[in-house]
């Protein structure tokens, strides 16, 4: 025993071997961990697999230590009278002396041979404490609430608190349904003052609308006098909001949370390709929200981008395929079209026929646009540009998803140059026929509608009906962004992965099982092709940037396959805020 | 020529009044006893409302009779449902199965004598269709060939428990009708005919095979050799009425059509008159079965202890009476049996299809074989001498106790399992 | 796995041979249909038979009366004493449901109305009576007590959608129902 003992006294103390990478010893309800020095106590615990409960702490946020519920106790080693030497055990630590009083794990940052008891009866006991006085005034209106079934105050007065109230008085007043911004409603009195979404407002969003008024018992988020919460942000608020105290005017009342079913899947809104989660039951999407992604949007989403889903169970929406007759657009069905618009195909010159895909098409549908080109063997084969304003935050002046995507998947440095060429065809009359592919091309591209009524025949692919849908020949009904699977590589160049949240509606069809029976009705082949994996081995065998990649292996983080040299504004600025110590 | 004419209408008068106005209304009837009795056992009331609606002809009460007429709304109601054909089956075999259930359970009607004979204007008829002299082998044969609407029914579906039904019953009535036609030898070896009518005539004369108390019209008990042949008898009776309840398919043999583990049997895929047809063979055959065993074992049309002689010679406006008076009988025989079968059906537990193997194929079929030679001794026995009956009885004994102990043996028992 | 090896009882032959079991099993039947057809069957008094069995005739003689307290009927919304609703529609009920016969579409509350304190009502309340099997959960979930079994059994339709009883449905069937719910409940 004494040998051993000697032997690690003579070697290396275990602070000595932390301190040479940097990190402290840390004993964490008795276990020794080794963590970074600066990092937050939550966070140690949270990587030791121990969740503290808390409220007002978010990662991405500052830490004002106010909600109380992440208490724990700590401890650290007794400083040594002069000359004594500190005991230590077997390891090399040296004993705990326990503090009487608990501290909030959230805003101090671990220390060489600290202890953390995130339970026992003193941790215990203040947490039902602190329970017991966040829900004096809290109403009990988990029935109406639309966080309920999601609400941190619900979850965690099931793990800590009492289960009966003792309290007989009066509950404080505080204005319900307050209107602050045209997407949040505010119900302050199920507010438990954590003042999250005054930090995200000031730190993030940069633009500071909220805060408290009054004080003790009667305190009162508010917006500052003459000011909304209008930001394109704020929604995160509601996002970030452990109570019903701000909730989403969309998605309010709409659907209990437990009903639904959570999609991983991206933001095909602009080129930034936020991480999202869709959230269904049956066939219909209620809400999106944003899904961590420290690489991509951090834990946030712009509004615009949330909202912008609507359109997809609309009254716009195609569900048959139609063919234009004497009386207007008739419903037909897949075989004729397709065969119709093959025999057309083939009877027209190839050099009087043009394609206009879309660069909020997936790789996988660029892909086989470009065998439907080669098959056609026609050269004329260009994307639709969309430019828009950028933030400073998530929001790209590229409002095309998969811009980056198309160069890499169509082998073309500009993918838009050929636009205006066939514009110009059309005009002048030598391009005849004409495949777009999911865009509107008299709204987004520049055509007249008198140069497109002089084709023979267009075809046109698309969710909504619209003004070039209208003079089309044929009209093919293909899939949103949450009924399809496929990849998008984002401006940063991230492979990012869509994946299915509903199902099609009508006899609507996937836009790359659309392009893949048109190759196959043009060239008569017989199909091998018979899932969207399928596709993506035959671009990770025909393209270097995807080699050795598959769909499941990008995961619902993305993978990185090029270097852009493009960055996000808001991970800068997180970066910033984390380089000042804001946040850890 | 009249002369042929005559027999022709007679005959169809006959196959008219016996099998649409006697054994088909007597489907319905059974049914009806059926819901009725089967309620009665369990502390329920049964159909006991259907009646004529006098109230919509403005009278003031209906008028229920006890719901006789729900069988007639049955009919009606499957009449009227929708005769659904599904996409996957074989359409000629699955529409030519259930014909192939009823017609022959119907064509044995022609066989059974219903009575003795009327007499009228100097002529008289026997109450039977076909007095043909092979009764009881006719009837084995065309009622074996129901067994082929039931498979057909199985396979022609398509579908898996129809099919598992289908084989279950093919299985199962073969192996029961050797039993059953083993097991009536021995009967037809006492009264030494295949004529169904004679059968009857002869019992009605000498006493039923199994209450043999009268002779030649007067009661008297049975001589020595009759009385041993009681034994036999009633191991053939015994033996004919199990089988014909697992011939018809009847509960406790039920499994071709076992709800538990087979939804429907190999009926599932059908539905409206289809499916009734099949219902309609099921008591057909039930019916028919029944008039077999009456009229073998228990004295057909005749109402016994010599009365029978006394009756025939009963006159009305010149009119022989007797065969009239005989049908009441064989009918009442004939529900009291019906109502037996009833009886066994809410009483007795399905079998395991294991059980009804073995039960067909170890112990009928044996027993039945040895009962032929049983009753073969016993109806040679005046004219053998002590020595010769004394070694038959000793061989059949040993050959009885080896055919027990081998199927002791052969017995599938559990085994314990090596450690 | 513990094994448990049952002894098979041992039968004589007279019990093997089955014979007797099944004779006295046809006197057991045929005794209780002799039992029956005298009106002597067991129950009969206590079940209020009609000289049959034990079966009550139906469209004649009612349950009504014989009904017990804890009888459950078809599911209905009911009201407070000033006719408000109670339902707030939070969907537990829905969500409960083993057959899933319940479907309710929820809604908010009007600010101009007298109750707009409580926000939220259901818009449509369906609750599909065919699919419905009287298991009282919905009952038993409901934080408003605004959902109860009612002793109604005639549940009766030519049509599925005469089946489907709807908000005013309910309501009709439901009725009012006293005593303070979490909702009005100033001290909440």
């Amino acid at each position: 025993m004494s040998d051993t003992l000697s032997a690690t006294v003579e070697t290396k103390l275990p602070k000595d071997l932390a301190a040479e990478k940097g990190m402290v010893n840390v004993q964490i309800d008795g276990i020794w961990h080794q963590f970074p020095k600066g990092t937050r106590m939550i966070e140690a615990c949270r990587q030791a697999e121990i969740i503290v409960p808390h409220y007002c702490y978010h990662p991405k946020l500052s830490s004002p230590g106010n909600c109380r519920m992440c208490l724990v106790q700590m401890g650290m080693p007794p400083r040594p009278a002069p000359g004594q030497e500190p005991t230590r055990d077997e390891a090399g630590y040296e004993s705990i002396g326990w503090m009487p009083r608990p501290v909030i794990a959230c805003a101090n940052t671990v220390s060489e041979n600290m202890g953390i008891r995130t339970s026992g009866e003193l941790v215990e006991k203040c947490r039902e404490g602190v329970m017991e006085f966040l829900l004096i005034n809290h109403p009990l209106d988990c029935p109406i609430c639309d966080q309920a079934g999601e609400c941190r105050l619900q979850e965690q007065s099931v793990q800590h608190g009492r289960g009966v109230s003792r309290f007989v008085e009066q509950k404080v007043k505080k204005p319900k349904n307050v209107d602050i911004g045209p997407r949040i409603r505010l119900d302050d009195e199920r507010c438990i003052m954590c003042s999250r979404c005054i930090r995200f407002m000031d730190e993030v969003a940069g633009d500071s609308v909220l805060g408290f008024t009054q004080r003790g018992t009667h305190t009162t988020l508010t917006v500052h006098p003459g000011k909304l919460l209008d930001s394109n942000y704020s929604l995160n608020t509601a996002d970030i909001c452990p109570v019903g105290a701000l909730t989403s005017n969309d998605f309010r009342f709409q659907m209990r949370v437990w009903f639904l079913k959570e999609t991983p899947t991206i933001d095909v809104n602009c080129g930034t390709g936020t991480n999202i989660t869709v959230w269904t039951r049956g066939n219909e999407i209620h809400r999106i929200t944003p899904r961590l992604n420290n690489e991509v949007n951090s834990a946030w989403m712009p509004d615009s981008h949330r909202l912008n889903f609507h359109y997809i169970d609309g009254p716009k929406r195609l569900t048959e395929p139609l063919t234009r007759s004497a009386r207007g657009h008739v419903a037909t069905t897949w075989r004729d079209a397709l065969a119709q618009i093959s025999q057309k195909i083939k009877a027209t010159d190839r050099s009087a026929l043009a394609i206009i895909g879309s660069a909020r098409m997936t790789n996988e549908e660029l892909f086989l646009l470009r065998a439907l080109a080669s098959e056609i063997g026609s050269g004329e084969l260009a994307l639709v540009p969309r430019f828009g304003d950028a933030d400073d935050l998530l929001i790209a002046a590229d409002r095309n998803p998969n811009s980056m995507g198309a160069k890499l998947v169509l082998d073309l440095s500009d993918p838009y140059a050929a636009l205006d060429q066939i514009r110009a065809g059309v005009e002048n009359g030598s391009i005849r026929g004409l495949l777009v592919f999911g865009e509107d091309l008299i709204s987004d591209a520049g055509f007249s509608s008198e140069s497109l009524e002089k084709l023979d025949f267009m075809v046109q692919t698309t969710l909504l009906a619209n003004a070039t849908a209208d003079l089309a020949t044929w009209v093919l009904p293909s899939a949103a962004f949450a009924e399809k699977r496929g990849s998008m590589v984002n401006l940063s160049g991230r492979l990012q992965r869509l994946n299915r949240a509903i199902e099609l509606p009508g006899s609507a069809r996937d836009d790359w099982e659309l392009i893949r029976d048109l190759i196959l009705s043009i060239s008569g082949e017989a199909n091998e092709v018979h899932m969207i994996e399928d596709v993506f081995k035959a671009m990770a065998e025909n393209l270097t940037v995807f080699k050795g990649l598959t769909l499941s292996k990008i995961g619902h983080q993305g993978v990185p396959i090029a270097e852009t040299g493009y960055q996000i504004p808001l991970l800068n600025k997180e970066s910033a805020r984390r380089s000042a110590g804001l946040i850890s | 020529m009249p002369e042929i004419f005559l027999n022709l209408a007679i005959i169809i008068t006959k196959i008219v009044f016996f099998t649409f106005l006697v054994v088909l209304p007597l489907v319905p009837l059974s049914v009806y006893f059926e819901r009725r009795f089967s309620a009665v056992i369990q502390d329920r009331v049964g159909p006991n409302r259907v009646g004529i609606p006098l109230t919509l002809l403005g009278m003031k009460k209906d008028f229920h009779f006890f719901g006789l007429v729900q069988p007639i709304a049955d009919g009606l109601k499957l009449f009227l449902k929708e005769d659904f054909t599904p996409e996957h089956v074989r359409k000629a075999f699955y529409w030519m199965a259930p014909a192939l259930t009823v017609v022959p359970a119907l064509i044995t009607v022609c066989v059974v004598p219903f009575g003795s004979s009327v007499s009228l204007f100097g002529h008289t008829e026997k109450l039977v269709i076909a007095d043909i002299d092979i009764g009881p082998l006719f009837i084995f044969s065309v009622a074996s060939l129901s067994v082929y609407g039931i498979t057909l029914a199985g396979w022609a579906s398509n579908s898996k428990f129809p099919f598992i039904g289908g084989v279950r019953s093919t299985a199962q009535m073969i192996s029961y009708e050797i039993a059953l036609g083993l097991s009536i030898i021995p009967v037809l070896l006492y009264y030494g005919d295949l004529n169904l009518s004679r059968i009857v005539q002869q019992q009605a004369d000498h006493g039923w095979l199994l209450l043999p108390l009268w002779k030649n019209g007067t009661l008297s008990l049975p001589d020595l050799n009759t009385a041993l042949f009681l034994i036999p008898a009633a191991i053939a009776f015994l033996i004919f009425t199990i089988s014909i309840f697992a011939e018809t398919n009847r509960m406790p043999f039920d499994l071709p059509e076992c709800e538990t583990e087979l939804v429907g049997g190999y009926h599932t895929e059908y539905s409206s008159m289809k499916f009734a047809m099949f219902f309609m063979g099921e008591y057909a055959a039930m019916v028919i079965g029944s008039a077999l065993i009456v009229t073998l074992f228990l004295g057909g049309w005749s109402i016994g202890f010599g009365l029978d002689a006394i009756v025939a010679k009963w006159e009305i406006f010149g009119v022989g009476i007797a065969g009239l008076i005989h049908l009441g009988c064989f009918l009442t025989k004939l529900l009291i049996f019906i109502l037996f079968f009833i009886l066994v059906r809410w009483t007795v537990p399905r079998f395991r299809y294991d059980q009804l193997m073995k039960l067909g194929w170890v112990v009928f079929f044996e027993a039945a074989l040895l009962n032929v030679f049983l009753a073969a001794l016993i109806i040679a026995a005046p004219q053998l001498t002590a020595a010769i009956i004394g070694i038959g009885a000793v061989l059949l004994v040993a050959i009885t106790l080896a055919v027990i102990w081998v199927a002791k043996v052969s017995d599938d028992t559990v085994r314990p399992i090596p450690a | 796995m513990a094994v448990i090896k049952l002894q098979r009882p041992k039968l004589s032959i007279g019990e093997k041979l089955y014979l007797g079991a099944l004779v006295k099993g046809f006197f057991l039947t045929l005794g209780h249909a002799i039992k029956t057809l005298r009106g002597k069957s067991i129950g009969a008094d206590t079940l209020a038979s009609s000289g049959l069995g034990v079966t009550m005739q139906f469209p004649e003689q009612r349950w009504d009366d014989h009904m017990p307290e804890y009888y459950r009927g078809a599911p209905a919304l009911v009201t407070d004493e000033q006719g408000r609703e109670r339902c707030v529609s939070c969907q537990l009920c829905e969500f409960i449901c083993p057959p899933k016969a319940i479907k309710i579409t929820p809604s908010e509350i009007p600010a101009g109305d007298r109750w707009a304190k409580v926000e939220k009502r259901p818009l449509e309340f369906d609750i599909d009576m065919i699919r419905c099997i009287y298991c009282g959960m919905c009952e038993e979930v409901c934080p408003e007590q605004a959902i109860y079994l009612r002793k109604d059994y005639l549940i009766t339709g030519l049509k599925r959608a005469d089946m489907v009883h709807d908000k005013k449905k309910l309501y009709e069937i439901g009725g009012m129902r006293v005593g303070l719910v979490n909702k009005w409940n100033e001290l909440k």
